[in-house]
């Protein structure tokens, strides 16, 4: 283990052992945290599977839907259809912290138009009804799964970077700092020694002489 | 206040997504979905892909990770999902756990 370049005095020895205190308690507190994420995210993530697959599904059907639907009309008309929403999504975007990370919370107001279907029957087929409805309520869907999948990303990153930090200081602060003060204890114990030999020496030579 | 919703997609399917109060840009190559992306990435709060271009686009979607916003999601286009979602949620929890507990009979996961 790497030692780190400090001088052996009594001094460094002091401020060594704070330091060390703050890095395990500081540990501590972090492994905690982790495991508390790693706890939220497994719960989070089988919700996000979980709506993820229905989402998917749905959407596929609209998406058939609506390609029946396109072949029965025109261009124009299909523009015109699609381009006014059966519903209108008040979307509002917030943030919400969940254990320290910054996750994005959606809510919708959904308020429904007094028309189920934004334009004039004429003209319009029903299978561009039935997939304008469908869009209405998968989108509600897939705003919900934006809202889930987005903090199952960002938790998964957090997690990681949690992960590095514990085992920073886990495997290298730590032990570095104990390996500086079990070095520097012993050059201070090692200089007492030398002083006292010196001494004794000293002392011995003085009797000697006189 | 309301926040603005977008859809990048291939060909017309993304016309559908209007309905539902989406502003739908079509695109054909993947050079323009990646400029786009990074356009709409300011104004809007939820960016809707379809997997195909998502998929080859990853590495610019991966820079929006970080933030809360904008959340940028992928969809599955008018031949069904290629299950790059899927895989998404798989990769973020092999990242953080390390372990499988969603996947592990046949992709059917546990109860």
């Amino acid at each position: 283990m790497a030692r780190l370049n400090v001088n052996p005095t009594r001094m460094e020895l002091k401020k060594l052992k704070a330091r060390l205190k703050t890095a395990i308690r500081g540990h501590k507190l972090l492994k905690d945290k982790t495991d508390e994420m790693v706890r939220r995210f497994s719960s989070v993530i089988k919700e996000n599977k979980k709506i993820r697959l229905e989402v998917e599904q749905d959407v596929a059907s609209v998406l058939s839907q609506f390609s029946v639907a396109r072949s029965l009309m025109s261009v124009k008309d299909i523009r015109l259809a699609f381009s006014m929403p059966s519903v209108s999504l008040g979307l509002s975007c917030g943030v919400k912290n969940l254990m320290s990370v910054e996750v994005p919370s959606l809510s919708i107001d959904e308020a429904q138009g007094e028309d189920k279907y934004p334009y004039s029957l004429i003209g319009i087929t029903s299978e561009a009804d039935y997939s304008v409805e469908l869009m209405g309520k998968v989108i509600v869907k897939l705003v919900k799964l934006a809202e889930i999948e987005k903090t199952t990303m960002m938790l998964a990153n957090e997690i990681e970077k949690g992960k590095r930090r514990v085992n920073a200081l886990e495997n290298v602060l730590i032990p570095n700092i104990e390996e500086t003060i079990r070095y520097i204890s012993m050059k201070l114990e090692e200089n007492e020694r030398g002083a006292t030999t010196r001494l004794m020496k000293v002392k011995s030579m003085l009797e000697n002489r006189g | 206040m309301k926040d603005k919703m977008a859809i990048i997609g291939d060909g017309d399917s993304v016309l559908a997504f209007t309905a539902g109060g989406v502003d739908a840009f079509p695109v054909d190559s993947t050079e323009t979905a990646r400029e786009l992306v990074k356009k709409l990435a300011k104004d809007y709060k939820i960016i809707f892909i379809t997997d195909v271009i998502a998929e080859k686009i990853s590495d610019v979607i991966d820079r929006y990770i970080e933030s809360a916003y904008p959340i940028i999601l992928s969809v599955p286009s008018k031949a069904g999902s290629n299950g790059f979602g899927i895989n998404g949620i798989k990769k973020a929890m092999d990242k953080a756990l390390g372990v499988d507990i969603l996947f592990n009979d046949k992709g059917e996961g546990e109860k």
